[in-house]
């Protein structure tokens, strides 16, 4: 049985600080109102949809207590309409869908909603503790280090230098830039307030103008906490052969904090039928792999090949892929090692210029994929993330 | 209740109802944290609580220490079982629990040092007063020796100083003077004299009649707050961080404190002291707990007391001394000597450089005055006792000579015979070199029998070690005089017989020559340094080489006659091309495996990648690592096999105190036990057929294997 992915819905993204748009807004509202423009563009019978799959990482506060189900709640979907939300960290919005389309395939469920949440103004990054980071029996022995330290040790190692990942970061912005002028995000709504009046209309951490030499002046973000904490040393114990780490990500080439919601519909061919909606794409084939958890962030091309081999593929037949730039260092490695080129990677920017809301990333990636292989008229897409504690996932869709 | 008189403690009570328990182990010379204490201690306890008359207890020390800690040698045999060692740990809680509960106030009177399970009994007090004086220490040593507070004190210090500082007294084991230990909120007051203290405590007893401890007080709020606050997962996300960075995983004990206030910090206090009761079972059996109490505590400590000496010869006494050559070394010596009462006369060539190396004891002590470790006045005092001459005469009268000229036999030959032209027939002369044979320069000596070598390190002041080296003809008197001298400057003496290199320079120089040979190999050059100190060696051998000076190495090389082994011509032959095709000389040009940028850190020479061409995948980190150890180790087990070594003991001190051997090993020859005698002779014969004879293994090891016996059976 196939996977059919009917639709993907995103937020736009706001800054997910104190000053940014989005911080009044709870994460159960953003998800609602992805659900609620999902249910009045198609007029969905929303009794056709059994389940809501959401990835959140950090799920405490305003995300916890299971906030797939506070969504479904919300939504007026009505009582049938369950909720289960899951973390894969920064995969988790691309795990729901592949989670959903499992489900699908296995004939278990029919028509799912699956995505994710993450409203990081509110609930700040890692409110909600972590024994793999706090406890020394898991911290000390796998040499783990904070993702910024991963994400050096990996320009370290490779040789990107602070001018290729900065440059890297500007034609991020730059791409998006365009995109965001072109009206290229066909799956982005605006976030409303309760007057339906809008609150934020476009990403708000893009910015125009961006370039390598504008952002010179930006400050390690991880020098201090590499020296102060020893993590420096501890990333360094791990890899021998590395002289220095090179402290080349900052703010400006790294992703950026955001909040968003993001959802597709996924179901079977009855499902479809059923709701009167013509599929826009299939789910060909998903994978994970884990690597060393000290450089943690080199899981996309593993996880690639692994869901390239399962589909029968090469890389070469892959028309367009979204590597999620949780640095700068993370896509160019992905590119160096799968041996593809900017022309077809983050076509129209990534999460360095709109930001990274960990939980939905994954489904803004996939929705973003979708509208541009449309516009293009071209075929095949891979979605790959790389996820905290040494994971990859990637999944590759196919039009219809 | 009865007043007590016990060989362990005495117990009384006043006319107002206090009573005083005054701890007192009349078999020890020190107090000491027990099982047989605690349970007098508890038992003690239990009457005076129960006793209506007694409106609280004043716990004190009848010595002059409080008590010192917990009774290591109770901790060097393995524990065979952990279920029951575990259970009596918790019973000794219960019983410190139930006076912590009992609603009766207990107040330590900190009248002396109070250490480790010392210090956890204080804290098992609801009230803790320390005597002002700069004699009083009050911390947790364990992680010293392997191991940390296992009586409760990894459990509640969090609750008293808060987490980050609690975690900074227990992993780098803090010893805090009063005024200190009252900041940081491990003691509660402190008291001028000792009717004060006494007055104080009284005065807490009767104002809190019904005292409860603040891990048992659901207000009490953790200084920084908990764990899982921001602060307090920033503090623990550091804390494994930096302990990662510090120990390499090579101390368990360190992230077993962190680990026990991780799981402890969320739960009730008798639940949490389950969990530091389970892992301090663990720590006491691992092998590095185990090495660190055998060499780090007792062997080092037996060998400051000149355990080396010979047992018959009558104490040396040195009332003047004499240093020869005011270099660097010969400064240090003066410094050392001086400060431990001697007086010194530093002689050099001109008055200027005499003065020069007078000065250095200067600037020593204007340092140790900004950082309040000493006065003007005693800076004075010590000065006055070195006088810096050019006179040979002017060491007539010393008691003994140390002689710290450049290393050159004629030098050192003609300065040899004119001191001894003034010095008593029956004073010792003592020769402060560190590569030419002492049987060599005994030649020069009318009286080879008075003529010994002393081995100091550099920078004198800092460093712990004085290898003491018997040439042919020295006597034992001499060793005695080398020992005794040794001690009064606080040092650690180690005896080795005469060899080239002695015994420290020897191994030490293996280390070096190997991670050349690895750089050879293909081995990147920062793989060769990291590894180095993620086995927990303090410098890298390349980093250590540009220290050492590769210009010295290749005067060595050629300056001494005796046949070399291949490694030497080898490594002779690197050296070489680096100092003149390369000009490759070492730290003090700026440019040596490193390049040192000025005010900048140093940074690998690109160059080394051109004359060695890296490859990741040369040999494997393991190999790596065992090749730096093992190559130092198998050095020193051939000098104890050609009787350099006297023990193994000295061995281990020796690597440890001499060049930074990791103490968690046990040192170079404990080391061999550490990673199983049969692994590491395997591992030898692997590497002879691999990389050559350098790793041929001694037969007297083979068969000390063979019997299954220890290391430190060797000989026996």
């Amino acid at each position: 049985m196939e996977a059919y992915i009917y639709d993907a819905i995103r937020t736009v993204r706001g800054k997910g600080s104190k000053k940014g748009a989005l911080i009044g807004v709870t994460p159960a509202e953003l998800a609602r109102q992805t659900l609620t423009a999902l249910q009045s563009k198609h007029q969905l019978d929303t009794t056709l949809v059994n389940d809501v799959i959401l990835g959140c990482v950090g799920q405490v506060k305003d995300q916890g207590a299971n906030i797939a189900k506070s969504a479904a709640q919300a939504s007026n979907y009505g009582d049938h309409l369950c909720g289960v939300t899951l973390n894969r960290f920064c995969g988790s919005g691309l795990e729901s869908m592949n989670q959903a389309a499992a489900y699908i395939k296995s004939g278990f469920r029919d028509l799912i909603v699956a995505g994710g949440v993450e409203s990081m103004s509110r609930v700040a990054m890692g409110s909600d503790g972590a024994g793999m980071f706090i406890d020394p029996t898991l911290a000390v022995p796998g040499n783990l280090v904070p993702q910024g330290i991963s994400a050096d040790l990996i320009a370290s190692k490779y040789g990107y230098t602070r001018q290729a990942t900065d440059e890297f970061a500007a034609e991020s912005q730059r791409r998006a830039t365009i995109a965001n002028e072109k009206g290229y995000f066909k799956s982005r709504i605006p976030v409303l307030d309760p007057n339906g009046v809008e609150i934020l209309t476009t990403d708000e951490n893009i910015r125009p103008g961006t370039t390598a030499e504008s952002m010179a002046t930006l400050q390690p973000a991880f020098q201090m906490m590499g020296a102060m904490a020893g993590f420096d040393d501890v990333a360094l114990d791990k890899y021998p052969e590395v002289e220095t780490l090179e402290h080349v990500h900052h703010a400006g080439n790294s992703s950026a904090i955001v909040d968003g919601a993001a959802i597709s519909l996924i179901g079977n061919k009855e499902a479809g039928e059923k709701m009167g909606l013509k599929p826009r794409f299939k789910v060909r084939t998903a994978a994970i792999d884990g690597t060393d958890p000290t450089i943690m962030l080199t899981g996309p091309a593993p996880a690639s090949r692994k869901a390239l081999k399962q589909a029968g593929m090469n890389i070469g037949d892959i028309d367009l892929i979204e590597v999620n730039e949780a640095f700068s260092a993370i896509p160019m490695l992905f590119m160096d090692e799968m041996g593809v080129g900017m022309d077809k990677i983050n076509v129209n920017g990534g999460a360095i210029a709109m930001g990274h809301p960990l939980g939905a990333t994954g489904c803004m990636l996939a929705g973003t994929l979708m509208d541009e292989l449309e516009r293009r008229d071209l075929n095949t897409g891979l979605v790959t993330l790389c996820i905290a504690g040494g994971m990859g996932i990637a999944t590759i869709i196919e039009r219809v | 209740m009865e007043n007590i008189q016990d060989k362990l403690l005495s117990f009384s009570v006043d006319a107002d109802g206090i009573g005083t328990l005054v701890i007192d182990q009349k078999e020890n010379p020190t107090n000491l944290f027990s099982e047989e204490f605690i349970k007098k201690y508890v038992e003690t306890a239990r009457l005076a609580i129960a006793d209506d008359a007694v409106k609280g207890v004043i716990v004190t020390s009848g010595k002059p220490i409080f008590m010192a800690g917990a009774d290591l040698r109770a901790l060097l045999e393995d524990i065979p079982d952990q279920k029951s060692f575990t259970a009596s740990i918790m019973e000794m809680h219960h019983g410190l629990r139930e006076i912590e509960t009992a609603g009766k106030p207990f107040v330590a009177a900190i009248n002396g040092t109070a250490l480790g399970g010392g210090l956890e009994l204080c804290l098992a007090c609801h009230h803790r007063i320390a005597l002002n004086s700069t004699k009083i220490k009050i911390g947790f040593p364990e992680i010293k020796v392997g191991l940390f507070p296992g009586g409760g004190g990894t459990v509640k210090a969090p609750y008293l100083l808060g987490i980050q500082s609690a975690l900074m007294y227990l992993l780098q084991g803090i010893e805090a003077r009063p005024p200190k230990a009252l900041k940081d909120g491990l003691i509660d007051a402190v008291a001028e004299s000792q009717e004060e203290m006494m007055e104080a405590a009284k005065a807490f007893i009767l104002a809190t009649p019904n005292p409860v401890q603040p891990w048992d007080n659901k207000k009490h709020k953790i200084p920084g707050g908990g764990m899982w606050t921001p602060n307090g997962v920033q503090t623990m996300v550091g804390a494994s961080g930096n302990v990662g960075k510090l120990t390499h995983g090579n101390y368990p004990s360190a992230q077993k404190i962190i680990k026990v206030i991780h799981d402890g910090i969320q739960i009730p206090v008798d639940r949490a002291l389950e969990i530091e009761a389970r892992y301090f079972t663990a720590a006491v059996n691992t092998p590095e707990a185990k090495n660190m109490i055998r060499t780090g505590f007792f062997a080092i400590q037996d060998a400051a007391k000149g355990k080396a000496r010979p047992k018959d010869e009558p104490k040396y006494e040195i009332q003047k001394l004499g240093v020869l050559g005011a270099g660097m070394m010969g400064a240090g010596i003066a410094y050392v000597s001086a400060k431990a009462g001697m007086d010194v006369v530093l002689k050099d060539v001109t008055v200027e450089g005499a003065e020069k190396g007078k000065a250095y004891s200067t600037t020593l002590l204007d340092k140790a005055i900004a950082k309040k470790r000493s006065t003007p006045e005693k800076k004075e005092a010590l000065l006055a006792k070195i006088t810096p001459t050019d006179d040979p005469n002017a060491v007539e009268g010393s008691d003994l000579i140390i002689e710290a000229v450049f290393e050159n036999v004629e030098l050192k030959d003609k300065v040899t015979k004119e001191t001894e032209a003034v010095l008593g027939e029956d004073k010792v002369y003592g020769s402060n070199t560190s590569t030419i044979p002492i049987s060599l320069l005994a030649k020069s000596s009318a009286r080879p029998e008075n003529f010994i070598g002393i081995h100091f390190f550099s920078p004198v002041d800092k460093m712990p070690l004085v290898e003491i080296i018997v040439g042919e003809k020295t006597a034992d008197k001499a060793i005695a005089a080398a020992v005794d001298y040794t001690v009064a400057i606080k040092k650690v003496p180690i005896v080795v017989n005469d060899s080239r290199g002695f015994f420290t320079s020897r191994c030490f120089g293996t280390y070096v020559t190997e991670g050349m040979f690895l750089l050879e190999e293909g081995v990147p050059a920062p793989m060769i340094e990291r590894v180095a100190t993620k086995i927990g060696l303090p410098v890298g051998p390349l980093a250590v080489h540009d220290e050492v000076s590769l210009t010295l190495s290749v005067h060595i090389f050629e300056s001494d006659p005796a046949e070399k082994s291949a490694a030497e011509k080898r490594s002779y032959a690197m050296v070489k091309d680096l100092v003149e095709n390369h000009k490759r000389t070492g730290k003090r040009d700026g440019a040596g495996f490193y390049d040192y940028p000025k005010g900048g850190q140093k940074k690998l020479w690109p160059g080394l990648k051109e004359i060695y061409t890296p490859n990741v995948d040369a040999l494997s980190e393991e190999v790596v690592k065992k090749r730096m150890l093992h190559r130092q180790v198998l050095e020193s087990y051939r000098c104890l096999d050609e009787g350099v070594l006297r023990s193994t003991t000295d061995g281990d001190i020796g690597s440890i105190l001499g060049w930074g051997f990791p103490i968690f090993t046990g040192g170079a020859l404990s080391y061999i036990d550490y990673v199983g005698m049969d692994n590491f002779i395997a591992d030898c014969d692997a590497f002879k057929a691999q990389f050559g004879e350098r790793w041929d293994v001694p037969q007297s090891l083979r068969d000390l294997a063979a019997a299954g016996k220890s290391i430190h059976d060797f000989g026996k």
